[in-house]
């Protein structure tokens, strides 16, 4: 598989912009933090939840925890995937009973994933409400799933990628639409 | 395609340092899922697997069989006692017939060395080597290595002596191996009769004298003493062997820093470590039942993968 980037759709200043907006988003309809949780999904769902938080943290002076969910083991393509990934760390340090879960990932694609991550969630604990929170949606959906806080809608065909790059592990912070080519 | 190169796991021999740590690796995000009030992922859900028991065994056998269904997997239990073996049926015939059930996945337990390596050769499941004679006990070794590198860190250079019947264990050559690969120190402490010929081959050093080995190690790894060995006339003696390779609290006091002890159990108490050394704070015995679990997740999951599907 090859790339090659079509465009820029966001850079350094309007990734920052399109985080803010997030965080206000989330502190409205939540009237608040009270009860508020991030719970990133591995890899960049993380880094993006600390973003989030750091935000909010900025906006209203109160810290809103953090957890890291892997979706490995919760997949629907183990036996079907060419290779299974590599399980990496679930640490959600704050029990999620009661909590109102926002669901934080980079790019929102078939549903699949975010599926999976319902379902770990489930088996962590009982949040009282788990709402989704994604930098990108690309449309696509396979399942009936739709977030409630977007970054940005961006329509996309089958062979072409968004890639979300951030300064914790890209050392940038940019959205690119890529065009995938068989090599 | 498994992460891991091998579709099999039977013996640690074939296993590199990257694959072994990618194990214990993975073996510590199952411990995660362990501690959660779910203890159950549904990751092997569909996959079937059959635990194929030609010898006794308890932690073992419950432990793999809980490790199949902390993953949701479908868990067969086969027994050699009341079955088909006892009518003259070959083990091969008896595996094949199992297979034949659409099984995806053979651990397997047999006195026989080599007997998970002709099953491998004759079957399309992917098998896992839960003891065969005295040759490997792989998933052992992996669960010992993982409570080692939990106490400490790293196993690279640690200094682990395995005490007790080297010649006739199948964690010990495991533990040796895998040990070995990942940049331990072994050494070996036993009467000479039960050391090995030529196990100097692994680079392991060999000590007859256990206040010796107690004072240059950080690890003990006590083994078993098979009582049936005993009849063979391998020592004079139980009270004898205790006497020289029994690990009692007056032998560990003397040790320059504090031990860290382990045991693959069966525990013959009294024989080849005393009670008051077995439940005190040096010894991890119990971490290593719950670390048992976990690597087997992980050996598992790694192993497990994608399997061609029905078009």
């Amino acid at each position: 598989m090859d790339y090659k980037v079509k465009s820029v759709l966001v850079d350094a200043a309007g990734f920052n912009r399109t985080i803010t907006r997030l965080a206000h988003e989330i502190i409205e309809r939540n009237r608040g933090t009270a009860d508020l949780a991030f719970v990133g999904m591995q890899t960049r769902g993380v880094y993006l939840a600390r973003r989030l938080a750091q935000k909010i943290a900025e906006i209203e002076q109160m810290n809103v925890p953090v957890g890291v969910l892997d979706t490995t083991m919760y997949r629907d393509d183990y036996r079907t995937a060419l290779k299974q990934p590599k399980v990496q760390a679930t640490e959600i340090p704050f029990d999620l009973y009661n909590m109102n879960v926002v669901l934080v990932d980079d790019v929102l694609y078939t549903g699949r994933t975010v599926r999976a991550a319902l379902d770990a969630l489930m088996d962590i604990g009982r949040p009282k409400r788990i709402q989704l929170a994604v930098l990108v949606d690309r449309g696509h959906r396979e399942l009936p799933i739709k977030p409630d806080f977007v970054g940005r809608n961006v329509p996309t065909s089958m062979n072409e990628e968004v890639r979300v790059l951030m300064s914790e592990v890209d050392d940038e912070d940019s959205i690119l639409l890529v065009e995938v080519t068989q090599s | 395609m498994s992460l891991l190169a091998h579709k099999h796991m039977l013996g640690l021999v074939d296993y590199s340092e990257q694959e072994i740590t990618m194990i214990l690796d993975t073996a510590m995000r199952m411990k995660d899922i362990l501690d959660r009030p779910v203890k159950k992922v549904p990751t092997l859900r569909g996959v079937t697997v059959v635990n194929l028991f030609f010898e006794a065994s308890t932690r073992t056998r419950i432990s793999f069989e809980l490790a199949e269904k902390r993953l949701s997997a479908d868990t067969l239990n086969f027994s050699a006692s009341g079955s088909s073996l006892s009518k003259g049926e070959t083990l091969l015939d008896t595996a094949l017939n199992i297979e034949a059930m659409k099984i995806d996945v053979v651990v397997m337990r047999h006195k026989s060395p080599g007997s998970p390596h002709f099953l491998a050769r004759h079957l399309d499941s992917v098998i896992v080597n839960a003891g065969d004679g005295t040759h490997e006990h792989p998933t052992q070794a992996l669960l010992d290595m993982l409570t080692l590198r939990e106490k400490f860190g790293t196993l690279k250079g640690l200094r682990v002596c395995l005490v007790g019947d080297i010649s006739h264990s199948r964690v010990a050559l495991s533990n040796i191996i895998g040990l070995k690969t990942m940049g331990a120190n072994v050494t070996l402490c036993a009467p000479a009769t039960l050391i090995p010929r030529d196990v100097q081959k692994f680079g392991v050093d060999i000590t007859h004298n256990l206040d010796e080995a107690i004072q240059n190690c950080d690890a003990l790894n006590i083994l078993r003493i098979q009582l049936e060995r005993q009849t063979a006339g391998l020592f004079p003696s139980l009270r004898e062997y205790q006497k020289y390779f029994g690990l009692t609290r007056e032998r560990l006091a003397k040790a320059s820093s504090p031990l860290t002890i382990l045991h693959p159990g069966p525990m013959n108490r009294g024989v080849e470590i005393t009670s008051d050394v077995a439940d005190s704070e040096h010894s991890v015995i119990l971490q290593q039942v719950t670390n048992g679990v976990a690597v087997r997740m992980a050996v598992l999951y790694l192993l497990a993968g994608a399997q061609p599907q029905p078009a």
